[in-house]
């Protein structure tokens, strides 16, 4: 593609359930592309690569790192840090990395509550424990020690561990924003560090259906109501994300009767994605009762941190559920 | 948790043209009540985003107050009703997060209700007073085993590199 020296990528995978790893596919046969702008210096998804390999990179040798996944062990901590040291840019690559994803919704338990549910209550995941053994840090044997990652009470993300240059939204993110993203950073157009690289709006602007003026009576779940498929799904009562999600996917979820989840994440300048999310609904409920208004809520949101925050738990303003000590 | 020093940290986010109104009659007649508010003078309860609220509790605040024009007093018409709405939301789900409802309140209080205002921060001190400190950030810090190991991976990976093929 070019003829300057090639630049070197790297990938990882912390917390996250690797979709992302499959993601980059998506550009298609630009991976070509890709492959002749860069050399692969470690990506344990993909290729053959050690640690110790990155540990003897020089620093900040690596151009550019796709980092996706959450922070939830020690393990995963320390190839953050590390991978932050020996790249010149690093990319929170999906949901995860970005705000916590999936993986950070385990902020509404901690590493205790987690291990009984795993290794004690839950006999489909941990059959036979009689002992009621559960994962040790460290573990002496006749050959030496034995270590294990730290699990952390708490799910963070990316950059509330390092410093993270550029954000790359999506679970998975598309491939259309994966390769605008690949191109900013070979033609040297990357935007300020800091910044998402995605689209600046919400869903609703790319979703095709017509809306006119929300007034929800009634929360449907899914499987209750069989959507029209011209109308808004919000006006239809299905509490669809798209209000506070950033564009960038082509309303993909609402093109085909399903309503917006928010994997997209935030859209630009807010803060918290369950806040923007929970003022856009108390604006449309069409109700002045305060009793009927609790209902309304009530009766149609079962889950409500599963619903407002569920890519973005690790990412907001709380954080976590409190911890009980 | 009860803690005889406990000072709660309120935050009173009071509309421009009721509420806030309703304090200062409170201060100029002299009424007594409690010093825990810190209030945030807003042109509208309605224009109170939950990220407000959720954002005071991430800082330190062990409770928010909303007040408000009555219901059908609202100087922006029904801006008000929204603030129920979203007041309804927050006190739905903060329970999930581990905070009791009664950390968030919403009340009215007439230009002319200085009074009530100062009965409901006294309520309001008081209740939380007994509820205790919440200290939200506190629940991010991770227990001590996580810098040991971030230290013994170093060491781990150091001793496994001397080993030559």
């Amino acid at each position: 593609m070019s003829e300057k020296p090639k630049g070197k990528m790297a990938f990882y995978w912390a917390a996250s359930c690797g979709g992302c790893e499959i993601a980059v596919l998506q550009v298609d046969a630009k991976i070509l592309d890709i492959a002749a702008a860069f050399d692969i210096v470690f990506w344990p998804c993909a290729t053959d690569g050690k640690t110790r390999d990155v540990e003897k990179l020089a620093d900040g040798e690596i151009d550019v790192c796709l980092f996706n996944g959450a922070i939830r062990t020690s393990e995963q901590e320390y190839m953050a840090r590390l991978l932050r040291k020996k790249s010149k840019v690093l990319i929170a690559f999906g949901s995860c990395s970005q705000e916590g994803g999936i993986p950070g919704l385990a902020n509404l338990s901690n590493r205790k509550e987690i291990f009984d549910t795993v290794y004690k209550e839950n006999s489909a995941t941990f059959p036979e424990n009689p002992d009621d053994l559960r994962p040790q840090h460290e573990t002496e044997m006749p050959e030496g020690t034995l270590y294990l990652p730290v699990f952390y009470d708490t799910v963070k993300t990316l950059d509330q561990t390092v410093e993270v240059d550029y954000y790359l939204p999506g679970c998975p993110p598309e491939g259309d924003n994966i390769w605008a993203a690949v191109t900013a950073i070979l033609e040297g157009k990357l935007p300020d560090p800091g910044s998402v690289i995605g689209a600046h709006s919400t869903v609703c602007d790319e979703c095709k259906r017509i809306r006119t003026e929300k007034k929800i009576k009634k929360f449907y779940r899914t499987w209750e109501i069989k959507p029209d498929p011209d109308t808004c799904l919000l006006e239809q009562g299905l509490l669809c994300c798209g209000i506070a999600t950033r564009a960038g996917c082509g309303a993909l979820c609402p093109e085909v009767n399903s309503p917006c989840i928010g994997c997209q994440g935030a859209n630009e300048g807010v803060q918290d994605f369950g806040a923007r999310l929970i003022s856009a609904l108390a604006s449309v409920i069409d109700s002045e009762d305060p009793e009927e208004i609790d209902q309304i809520i009530k009766d149609g949101i079962p889950d409500p941190i599963g619903t407002f925050y569920r890519f973005s738990l690790a990412k907001s303003l709380l954080r976590r559920k409190k911890q009980t000590v | 948790m009860s803690d005889e020093t406990f000072e709660p940290k309120i935050v009173g986010f009071m509309c421009n043209w009721c509420s806030y109104t309703a304090s200062d009659l409170a201060g100029t007649a002299r009424m007594k009540h409690a010093p825990n508010v810190r209030i945030i003078r807003v042109m509208c309860s309605g224009r109170v985003d939950p990220t407000f609220v959720l954002k005071a509790f991430s800082l330190g605040a062990d409770a928010v107050l909303i007040a408000g024009c009555h219901p059908g007093d609202c100087h922006y018409q029904n801006q008000n009703y929204k603030t129920i709405r979203r007041h309804a939301m927050l006190k739905y789900i903060l329970p999930q997060m581990g905070i009791e409802p009664e950390r968030i309140r919403l009340v009215w209080a007439s230009a002319a209700e200085g009074q009530i205002l100062a009965d409901a921060i006294d309520k309001l001190s008081e209740d939380v007073r007994k509820l205790g400190p919440l200290r939200w950030a506190d629940n991010w810090e991770e227990n001590g085993e996580r810098l040991e190991a971030l230290e013994s991976i170093v060491k781990e990976h150091e001793e496994a590199m001397e080993v030559q093929p």
